[in-house]
């Protein structure tokens, strides 16, 4: 073990982190952002937009995100799409993501009792306000804990940026391996530096899934 | 319309290997959850036990591989291995161990889940109805185990096999790698093979992984609602 050698490695890290945060950062909004629109329209069942949707989340559920990122860089172009490699991270994340938080978010708002429904209209609120005031709030609380792990989860999937020549955390360790053959102490740095991008999201994840329990009953 | 490079699929054995790269994909997932599963049921059944050290190492065990990326993981197994211990493993050996790793911990996890999410009366019942301890195992918790874990492995799995793409970086030459290798191949003849092969590596994921899932919200459904 080098520790000068770490040492001069550091700044290349820190600079691989800041782009990993800032394109996992931007990936994981727009996930929220095409995930709970795309949940809620699901759940409200708005005919034609319902099945494409369904067909969207299944389609990006089920094919892993290497392969999505291969196909935005290296495919699109191809047929006249052409697409810098972060905003192509940041597309492959968000569209990866929202069909994770969408199926997320939809078994929130499925969760809920029909009871909860049923005694709000029988209070007189029309359908608008039943979503507003007594489904959704429920329906945020309860799918927090599962929001929080597809962020941890999406955060994590940035380590395959590096396929697709980001130069994120992963493809810093992996160019100075080859570069000057010091795995233990690069490999050691790419662990330590995954550990203070997701350990605080993991910790937040704990603390927030405690105090949010907010709408359950006996809470 | 552009040339799509679809054609590149069909030309020679191009879909043939891509199925066989497909397969060296499928077959590292099949031998993880087989090992993840077996070990799975015992670390879960070991992580309900009241010995606190046991515990403590599984609870470890479960947060490292929940926070460190997979890709990581497989780095740390075929490099950092070869560097600190001087072992030469091949990369699907690497492969299989760290999909285990990380399977076992998930699934045992699942199992701890689902043991006690059986509600306590359901035990004393049995108890009460005069059921040996042997007999309240066998007939009442397990059966309710399995019940809520088949579903939940079942997506495990879909989750390794989409993890398994990761293994090209390891040098293992399993779709994508073989994929690379069409496109390189017929740069010529078809440069725009890129769209066309890395379409059908997309659609061959999901045809996989789709039903798969499809058959775990089935599951779910039919067992666990009303």
């Amino acid at each position: 073990m080098d520790m000068d050698v770490m040492i001069s490695y550091l700044p290349l890290y820190l600079d691989a982190l800041l782009l990993t945060v800032r394109i996992g950062w931007q990936g994981v909004l727009l996930a929220f952002f095409i995930g709970i629109p795309c949940a809620t329209a699901v759940h409200l069942k708005i005919p034609a937009v319902k099945r494409v949707i369904q067909i969207y989340v299944e389609l990006f559920r089920n094919t892993p995100l290497l392969v999505q990122l291969f196909f935005l860089y290296f495919g699109l172009p191809k047929i006249g799409i052409h697409v810098s490699a972060q905003f192509c991270g940041i597309l492959g994340l968000g569209l990866l993501g929202g069909a994770y938080m969408a199926e997320t978010f939809r078994s929130g708002l499925e969760n809920i009792a029909p009871i909860q429904q049923e005694s709000a209209q029988s209070l007189g609120m029309i359908p608008l306000q039943t979503f507003r005031y007594v489904i959704l709030p429920q329906a945020v609380s309860s799918s927090i804990p599962g929001l929080l792990a597809n962020v941890i989860f999406l955060l994590k999937e940035t380590s395959v940026f590096s396929t697709i020549s980001l130069l994120d955390l992963m493809f810093t360790a992996k160019d100075l391996i080859g570069m000057y053959a010091k795995t233990t102490e690069c490999l050691l740095l790419l662990v330590i530096f995954y550990l203070i991008l997701l350990l605080p999201v993991s910790l937040l994840g704990g603390f927030v899934e405690r105090r949010l329990r907010y709408a359950e009953f006996g809470h | 319309m552009p040339n799509l490079g679809i054609e590149v699929l069909f030309r020679g054995t191009n879909l043939l290997r891509l199925l066989g790269g497909l397969w060296v994909a499928v077959r590292i997932s099949l031998i993880s959850t087989a090992i993840s599963i077996f070990f799975g049921l015992m670390v879960g059944m070991l992580m309900v036990s009241k010995n606190k050290f046991l515990k403590l190492i599984f609870r470890l065990h479960l947060e490292i591989v929940r926070i460190m990326p997979q890709m990581v993981l497989l780095f740390i197994a075929y490099f950092g291995t070869t560097r600190v211990f001087g072992w030469n493993l091949p990369a699907e050996v690497s492969a299989v161990i760290v999909f285990s790793f990380w399977g076992i911990a998930e699934i045992g996890d699942l199992v701890r889940g689902a043991l006690i999410s059986i509600p306590v009366i359901q035990r004393e019942s049995a108890l009460a109805l005069g059921m040996t301890q042997y007999q309240v195992y066998l007939y009442i918790i397990l059966p309710q185990t399995i019940r809520r874990l088949v579903p939940l492995t079942i997506n495990f799995i879909t989750r390794l096999i989409k993890t398994t793409s990761l293994v090209m970086m390891i040098g293992i030459v399993e779709v994508l790698k073989v994929s690379q290798q069409i496109i390189e191949a017929n740069r010529r003849t078809s440069p725009n093979a890129a769209f066309g092969v890395f379409a059908a590596v997309f659609l061959l994921y999901f045809l996989i992984c789709w039903p798969i899932s499809s058959l775990a919200g089935y599951l779910e459904k039919r067992w666990f609602q009303p």
